[in-house]
């Protein structure tokens, strides 16, 4: 065998090692939502979902965590989107070069990389104790709303930057002033890119554990909140709370728990990836 | 009038973007607070030196080692998961696959990454530790193997997307020249591409360690609350994030030195962390649009 046919031959090997890690990976992830299938899909109908927690593995349903859920869905959203998005502006629009906004990126590109744990002990600290919001619904969102807006800030950075200039300097030969493009052009333009950005971000914090067990969100409530100052339960906590009883029974709820939150999740990825096509048709 | 509502509208922005700073300064001043207290209480040698941590015991110690020691073995089992598998996807998708192929199985890839980490803890705790069971005999129910193989499949789109897009930016006449003279992909991948990308792959690296080493819910679930100063992967270890959690768990009285311990454990996360994303700033500040 010459060098050539050697070469050519370690080229093939590699390339079918390659083929195998990529289905390697994708073939894991078809065993565990299968996995997950298997172990919760009988378990799931609509008393699973109206029912309170309970001692007894099958009388328990998820009602209370899911209403938690959901209030943290849109207290986050309500609290992290604007200020997220007037960040991302002010960095792509207003900010010019200096220490400042050198200071601002290298900042937000850590803050995207602190484990979230972290952000936890922040909110435990300031929201909980300091301004003595308690283990609340608010609290939670607060602190999952702080741990959210690195990845909306660079969403709408680069949702704005993608709208051509030649839009905003049409503008300003009108004799617009800086903010009047923004508003009436440069934000609609972008927003199907910041709408994607920030349903990304909103699914992150609908899948975060660790953040909310610091901050004192609790494995079990007997009421679904119904002011933002309540205690509070949420899906992955309840999962959390199942999967370290020994008994089977309790397994099957948190299977069964997990396809609703996986559902949650995929439902919307789904979505943000729905408007990012959209947008980057009509970009085009 | 106008330029009224122009000024307020660019502080009210300025202000959001001043957020972030605050966070931050958050961060450092509530960690460093607490985690100053404690070391009035704990002698900072013994936090680095003792081999044993047991501050929730009647006979207590504080040593760090321990919860560090399963945080980088799980870390290091991760690794050791993530980078082959990661690095072959991306060579692979970057320089063999089709367009279309990769097209799709990017998005399919990066699913794997918004999968909340508390399913993963199952997947580890039920079918993994089960699984290897039945070839480890000696494996115990939690380990840090299952978690740290599992937390590698999870970071494998981290280290494949980034890399990928690095590869994908290494211009094309850089592979036609390599072709030109004879090569193989495979010799144009590893002795071209892969070196001109370097940097964008150093990164993804740097982030997928950073994010094994905070990463809580898996090594929480799966790995155990018992910490102990060991490289064996089959015993049950606790590293510095499950053991905030077990805290958090727990009903502990705020100011107790047992309620400072998780933000000693915290700054020591945080450091690690910090030093981990700075250096991949600068190296991605440092080598971005070379080749543009």
């Amino acid at each position: 065998m010459n060098s050539i046919t050697k070469n050519r031959l370690k080229d093939q090997v590699f390339k079918f090692w390659g083929i195998a890690c990529t289905l390697f990976a994708l073939i894991l992830l078809v065993i565990f939502i299968g996995d997950i299938f298997i172990d919760g899909i009988q378990r799931i109908d609509w008393a699973f979902i109206t029912d309170l927690p309970s001692r007894k593995a099958e009388k328990s349903g998820i009602y209370t965590a899911l209403m938690g859920s959901i209030w943290i869905l849109l207290l986050t959203a309500i609290i992290a989107f604007p200020v997220g998005v007037a960040a991302g502006v002010y960095l792509e629009e207003y900010s010019k070069k200096n220490r400042l906004s050198a200071l601002l990126e290298i900042n937000i590109s850590n803050l995207a990389g602190v484990p979230s744990i972290i952000y936890g002990l922040l909110g435990l600290e300031v929201f909980v104790r300091v301004m003595g919001l308690g283990a609340s619904v608010l609290a939670g969102a607060l602190t999952l709303s702080l741990l959210i807006l690195p990845i909306i800030i660079v969403a709408t950075r680069e949702a704005v930057k993608a709208v051509p200039s030649s839009i905003r300097d049409a503008s300003y030969a009108l004799g617009a002033s800086k903010w009047q493009p923004i508003w009436n052009q440069i934000l609609p333009a972008s927003g199907g890119g910041i709408l994607t950005g920030v349903i990304l971000a909103l699914s992150r914090a609908v899948g975060e554990t660790a953040p909310l067990i610091v901050v004192g969100a609790l494995a079990y409530v007997p009421f679904a909140p119904t002011n933002p100052l309540d205690e509070f339960s949420v899906l992955p906590i309840q999962i959390f709370n199942w999967i370290s009883r020994p008994q089977h029974g309790f397994i099957e709820n948190a299977a069964a728990a997990i396809i609703i939150l996986l559902l949650i999740t995929f439902v919307m990825n789904g979505i943000a990836v729905y408007f990012r096509n959209k947008w980057q048709k009509k970009l085009k | 009038m106008r330029k009224i509502k122009e000024y307020v509208i660019e502080k009210s922005l300025l202000s959001s973007a001043l957020i972030t700073i605050a966070i931050t300064f958050g961060i450092i001043s509530v960690l460093a607070v607490e985690a100053f207290q404690f070391f009035s209480e704990v002698s900072i040698i013994d936090f680095l030196t003792d081999s044993q941590w047991t501050p929730l015991f009647t006979d207590k110690h504080y040593g760090i080692l321990p919860l560090l020691s399963g945080t980088l073995l799980t870390s290091f089992i991760a690794i050791s998961v993530a980078l082959p598998v990661g690095l072959s996807i991306s060579i692979y998708l970057s320089e063999y696959a089709p367009k279309s192929f990769r097209k799709t199985i990017k998005p399919l890839l990066e699913l794997l990454a918004s999968i909340p980490t508390v399913v993963y803890g199952f997947f580890a705790l039920i079918v993994v530790t089960p699984f290897l069971q039945q070839f480890i005999p000696g494996l115990s129910g939690f380990n840090s193997l299952s978690a740290g193989i599992v937390m590698g499949i999870m970071i494998i789109p981290f280290i494949s997307s980034l890399s990928e897009d690095a590869l994908h930016a290494v211009p094309k006449e850089m592979r036609e020249a390599s072709y030109g003279m004879g090569a193989t992909k495979l010799q144009t991948a590893f002795k071209v591409v892969v070196p001109a990308a370097s940097s964008g792959i150093i990164v993804s690296i740097i982030l997928a360690i950073s994010r094994a080493i905070g990463e809580t819910m898996i090594v929480a679930i799966a790995a155990g609350q018992q910490p102990r100063l060991t490289f064996d992967p089959t015993v049950p270890v606790e590293t510095i994030t499950a053991y905030i959690v077990q805290v958090s768990l727990g009903d502990v009285q705020h100011g107790s030195i047992e309620y400072r311990t998780i933000f000693a454990a915290g700054i020591t996360l945080f450091v690690y962390t910090f030093l981990l994303n700075t250096l991949s700033f600068y190296i991605r500040k440092k080598y971005r649009q070379k080749y543009e």
